[in-house]
């Protein structure tokens, strides 16, 4: 059976993904959400006993020498930042401790 | 001066000078200005950009370019450097990226034209362009219904003539499926055979790019400028990429295809069932052998891949804090700005964050997300055993033929559903292509799908080009 998810449950999945909701998006997406793991629990029917999560698709050996090389420089990146100063090096965030 | 419409076409005639890589610029500029007011194909028009490089072309063509001269679209969740890329996004409507893509190197080295970026669902999320933060994608077949998706701008630059290649990105159907519902060709290579650096990540075990084209032979060209291993995305493979043009002879004697006919149930259009039966009856014509076989575990494709994407997309979309790019929502604390800046997602996105986030949560994981990954290499067992007695599977690429706008907005699993044929692909890694096999009694594209062996795209464009020399492509 299927996890049915209250308002509560969908706060507290929010807070972990730290999503802001509003409060229309809470009720709907309790329905929502309930339905399409409802619809996803089919795989709970399966019997997967003895094989190994396939949690990758990749054929390429994902190795490579570590060696130096020229990467995007620091103004470059600091620019795209809504808040970068180039002349610090730094991205600026609002306060991150006490209040 | 006739405009070619092929980018073989394109090519030969700017090599040769009969026509200058900016006058055919200009023709694709012109038809973007004349359907795509109300298409609304593009985010973004690069017209100064489009038209420069055009001209320079012209100056100095590089010898030997495959794709010279040739005007392409680029689906706007794949990076242009100093070009915005949104990814259908409020949280990058500002973004412009200080790099280009791979795949937007190969392209200009092989001496294509890049004339602007196309729409899509918020990150490549959804299946019928309607959930960019910009506003649908009208199909050009029926200006009331969707062209599919997410790639559905791609998709439509393509069918309405705009452009005659595009790039789209997959990563549980959105090439094939749009590319069906809009009457051409869409193709998901196999995963790794692109490179996908610079492409905005959703799903990294599934996410792929790949082409849309109105003829397998562009297409074919096309794919051997963007296949090859790439040191910058160490999910490349270092596979052979063969000369997929000079393969398409028509002759497909000796292949066979296999029908998972078991799959093809109630929820198929009948005249989905009716065209797919005829590309299927083409195959044979040109030689191919069809038999019936046995893909016990596809039919679970959807539920395994909103239980990995998700999981997935989760994890990809926490850089989006406002703090190193995107948009950011002022707040007095820095948890605050997260919360904020988050809420500009849209709601698809939301939910499948939601999704992800509560299957990878403690106590649900080995439930949903480690039961998923045990039935998804079932279904990669499944095409395994499948491909030692064929060379092919077919299908139809979509259950249904394009839905109206609106109709399935509100009904997240309904539009899931448009994917049932596509995102098994996905999960197996497998290069799948979509070919369009006529429209139905109401005018509207079927498309057929192909899927194939890891890295055997030849044998799916070979095929496309044998369907298609005999089931001319649709026109809208």
């Amino acid at each position: 059976m299927a996890d049915i998810l209250t308002q509560a449950d969908v706060e507290r999945i929010a807070a972990l993904a730290r999503l802001e909701l509003t409060s229309d998006e809470i009720p709907r997406f309790a329905a929502q959400l309930t339905a399409i793991l409802a619809y996803a629990d089919q795989v709970q029917q399966v019997d997967t006993s003895g094989i190994e999560p396939d949690a990758s698709t990749t054929l390429a050996s994902a190795g490579r020498d570590d060696v130096l090389a020229p990467s995007l420089s620091r103004d470059a990146l600091l620019d795209q930042a809504p808040a970068g100063d180039r002349q610090a090096g730094l991205f600026k965030v609002p306060r991150v401790l006490g209040s | 001066v006739t405009l070619p419409s092929s980018a073989c076409e394109i090519r030969a005639d700017v090599a040769a000078r009969r026509i200058s890589a900016v006058e055919v610029c200009r023709a694709a500029l012109a038809a973007i200005a004349a359907r795509d007011t109300s298409l609304h194909a593009f985010l973004h028009v690069d017209e100064q950009g489009a038209l420069a490089r055009a001209a320079e072309l012209d100056r100095n063509p590089p010898p030997d370019a495959p794709l010279l001269g040739v005007p392409v679209a680029l689906k706007d969740n794949i990076c242009t450097a100093g070009v915005r890329t949104t990814a259908g996004s409020r949280v990058l409507e500002n973004y412009i990226p200080p790099y280009s893509a791979s795949v937007v190197e190969r392209l200009t080295a092989a001496g294509a034209v890049i004339v602007g970026k196309t729409n899509c669902d918020e990150f490549a999320m959804g299946s019928s362009t309607e959930h960019s933060a910009f506003g649908p994608t009208r199909n050009p077949w029926d200006e009331s219904r969707a062209p599919g998706g997410s790639s559905g701008g791609s998709a439509v630059a393509v069918a309405a003539r705009m452009v005659p290649l595009s790039l789209g990105s997959e990563t549980g159907g959105s090439i094939r499926q749009p590319s069906a519902l809009c009457g051409v060709l869409g193709l998901k290579p196999t995963y790794g055979r692109v490179s996908r650096f610079g492409l905005i990540a959703f799903g990294s075990s599934l996410d792929q790019i790949g082409p849309f084209a109105r003829s397998a032979r562009d297409m074919a060209v096309l794919m051997r400028v963007l296949a090859g291993r790439d040191a910058r995305d160490s999910t490349s493979a270092d596979a052979e990429v063969p000369d997929y043009e000079t393969r398409l002879d028509g002759d497909l004697a000796g292949l066979r295809v296999g029908i998972p006919r078991a799959l093809l149930g109630d929820g198929v259009e009948a005249a989905v069932r009716d065209a797919f039966e005829r590309g299927i009856a083409e195959l044979q014509q040109a030689g191919a052998a069809t038999r019936e076989i046995d893909l016990p575990h596809a039919a679970l494709a959807i539920p395994v891949y909103y239980l990995v994407a998700n999981a997935e997309a989760s994890s990809n979309l926490a850089r989006f804090d406002g703090v190193r790019y995107g948009t950011r929502v002022d707040a007095p604390s820095v948890i605050e700005m997260y919360y904020r800046t988050r809420a500009r997602f849209g709601a698809e996105v939301k939910r499948r964050i939601m999704i992800g986030t509560f299957v990878l949560s403690a106590g649900y994981y080995e439930a949903y997300y480690l039961k998923a990954q045990k039935v998804r290499a079932l279904i990669r067992q499944d095409y395994d055993r499948a491909f030692a007695d064929v060379d092919l599977v077919a299908l139809p690429t979509t259950p249904t033929t394009a839905f109206t706008l609106g109709e399935r907005l509100d009904d997240p699993l309904q539009m899931y559903l448009s994917d049932v044929f596509t995102a098994a692909a996905n999960l197996a890694g497998l290069p799948a292509i979509s070919v369009p096999v006529g429209v139905s009694p109401g005018r509207l594209p079927i498309g057929l799908q192909l899927t194939g062996r890891a890295f055997d795209e030849e044998t799916l464009l070979r095929a496309a080009h044998a369907i298609e020399s005999r089931l001319p492509l649709p026109t809208p």
